[in-house]
């Protein structure tokens, strides 16, 4: 009898110690959970603003449905070309130039000898990526200001003139990816060298008795080793191909007026919108081709390389 | 072949020194212009050697600009209030996903993932903070919106849980008769303690130097915090410059003049500086761990 009971009660006292140690984890959870309804769901729900006339009085959900107009109103002016082509065009530049920079600085990290110096190149090239965009601007302002720039001291006291950079476009391209590329190239260098250090250095030794050299190993060992990391940051850069660092393309060109064809983007637009035109209808219908076409992108992405190679794939 | 080397060092060692100095001459910049007497700023402009030292800048930054006190001390207590937080949060909610035992594990995975890869964008989630939750001049909005739990740092946080915290530990701690509260706080993050610090740290340095939210939510200048600050002064100057030269004149003369904007930038820029060598591990290691399987 004793012995039939023993291990039922024994069982049940376990599953509501289960049941217990679940609540418990759930419990944990609900801060969490809360915060993402708030901060990531609810406007997920809210992007139906941009079918809708929005009405202040009457909020998101009051408002009436305006269908399209909101995007055939944005479509007619050149604002919406202007941005998309500014946001990827540049996202390109800096996918590819950022890549290429950041991978050739890990592998010379990776010949260089001397722990105490990689470490202090290490630290020194890192110290850009922490500051935040407004002091970038400070700094930008600094080499670029018309009148106590660093740069027009330097040109005036060659050629006896000044650039006034801040109203003329030509420059821009140029200005903001050296910009971006300054700031973010000590974090991705030393992202990929983690990997290039991971490379089992067997394969360099057997590279170098079948005769390869410096240029032969790179080819044929460290960059084969360095291509998954290389796909996965590509990867998540092209699904944030639509997205901007609204601090790079609104507050380093001082949002100026006269350069704001090749300096806005898709989020500085929306930025604008909402603040300063007040047009929350054109804004809201950027917006949310922003975050559709962003989302379908990384889909699309994603699936693309599940079929070539599906270790790489991020989900 | 000797000489082959030496020669690949020294020229690596070159190349290295230059992206340094890439790295590293704006600030110096921004420091020595800080530390250039007025004057002089005006007629040779900004440069890397202070033709005139002076450290008036800071005098009157200090002394005279109760505002910049304020908006550090804003800048300190968001920071350390929200990475707290923030902090908090993303362990609690990490630490059950990295659970079997947690019911539904596979949802909550997909609830915090999707986050990654959609969002509401600025306008209704403006219209939500603003008009639902009436955040605007709050703290709340310097510590809420965007920056209190990141799907990539509860990732990488879970990541850490799964592959760092035997089961058998948790379990040996349970037949202790520890709660699950208790094995969190007491076994798990003591564990945990290299991978909190560096999550910490980049957390904190996200609050330190966030002004978005401060540029939306934020209009009353009580509440500016440092970066706040940068962000209207160098508004202030933009709008002053495009606007007509007649008044403005006037209104330019009482903005903070030249040093002294550079020397609130520089105001901005050394606690990260001097925190950054003693951490520089962490911080390495956060971009390591964070990117290669986030």
């Amino acid at each position: 009898m004793k012995s039939q009971t023993l291990p039922s009660t024994k069982t049940k006292k376990k599953s509501m110690l289960r049941n217990r140690n679940a609540i418990a984890l759930l419990s944990m959870m609900v801060p969490g959970l809360i915060y993402l309804a708030v901060n990531n769901y609810i406007p997920m729900a809210g992007l139906t603003i941009a079918f809708k006339r929005y009405d202040f009085s009457k909020g998101i959900w009051g408002s009436e449905w305006a269908g399209l107009s909101n995007f055939t109103y944005l479509f007619r002016t050149r604002d919406a070309f202007n941005m998309i082509r500014n946001t990827v065009g540049y996202n390109l530049a800096f996918i590819v130039l950022g890549t290429v920079l950041a991978v050739v600085i890990a592998i010379m990290l990776n010949f260089l000898k001397g722990k105490l110096s990689k470490k202090i190149y290490q630290t020194l090239i890192l110290i850009p990526y922490l500051v935040s965009m407004v002091i970038v601007s400070y700094i930008v302002y600094g080499f670029l200001s018309t009148e106590s720039g660093f740069l027009n001291g330097v040109i005036e006291s060659v050629t006896g003139r000044t650039i006034s950079w801040y109203t003329e476009q030509k420059y821009w391209p140029f200005i903001l990816v050296f910009v971006y590329l300054w700031k973010s190239f000590g974090y991705t260098s030393i992202l990929y060298y983690a990997t290039v250090i991971g490379i089992d250095s067997a394969l360099y030794e057997a590279a170098a008795i079948d005769g390869a050299g410096r240029w032969k190993q790179i080819w044929h060992v460290t960059l084969p080793g360095l291509k998954p990391t290389i796909i996965t940051m590509v990867l998540l850069s092209i699904g944030r191909m639509f997205f901007s660092d609204f601090g790079l393309f609104y507050q380093v060109p001082m949002h100026s007026g006269l350069i704001a064809d090749v300096t806005d983007t898709i989020d500085v637009y929306v930025y604008k919108g909402l603040t300063q035109l007040n047009d929350i209808g054109r804004s809201s219908a950027a917006g949310f081709l922003q975050s559709v076409l962003g989302f379908v992108l990384i889909l699309v992405v994603n699936q693309i390389v599940r079929k070539v190679d599906r270790d790489n794939a991020l989900f | 072949m000797v000489s082959h080397d030496k020669l690949e060092q020294s020229v690596l060692h070159i190349l290295f020194i230059l992206l340094c100095v890439v790295a590293v001459a704006p600030f110096i910049l921004l420091i020595a212009s800080s530390l250039t007497e007025e004057s002089t700023l005006m007629t040779y402009g900004y440069s890397f050697f202070p033709r005139k030292f002076s450290i008036y800048a800071y005098e009157y930054l200090f002394r005279s600009s109760g505002k910049i006190i304020r908006g550090l001390g804003i800048s300190f207590l968001v920071t350390f209030v929200g990475t707290f937080c923030a902090v908090l949060m993303t362990v609690l909610f990490a630490y059950p996903l990295s659970r079997k035992e947690l019911p539904a594990r596979n949802f909550f995975s997909f609830v915090i993932f999707f986050t990654m890869l959609f969002n509401g964008g600025l306008v209704p989630t403006y219209m939500m903070y603003t008009q639902v939750f009436h955040i605007k001049n709050t703290l709340w909005a310097l510590i809420i919106p965007s920056l209190l739990m990141n799907a990539f740092y509860v990732i990488m946080m879970r990541s850490f849980f799964t592959s760092n915290i035997p089961d058998s530990l948790v379990e040996a701690a349970r037949i202790d008769g520890a709660g699950e509260y208790r094995i969190l706080f007491q076994v798990v993050m003591p564990l945990s303690k290299p991978m909190i610090a560096t999550i910490s740290l980049m957390i904190g340095l996200g609050y330190w130097n966030d002004w978005m939210n401060s540029l939306y939510y934020i209009t009353e200048e009580n509440l500016y915090s440092l970066q706040a600050i940068l962000n209207n002064i160098i508004n202030s100057i933009t709008f002053l410059q495009s606007s007509s030269q007649s008044g403005a004149s006037s209104a330019l003369a009482s903005m903070p003049s030249t040093g002294i904007r550079m020397a609130i930038a520089v105001v901005g820029v050394v606690p990260i500086l001097c925190i950054y060598p003693f951490f520089q591990k962490y911080f390495v290691k956060g971009i390591v761990v964070g990117g290669v399987k986030g």
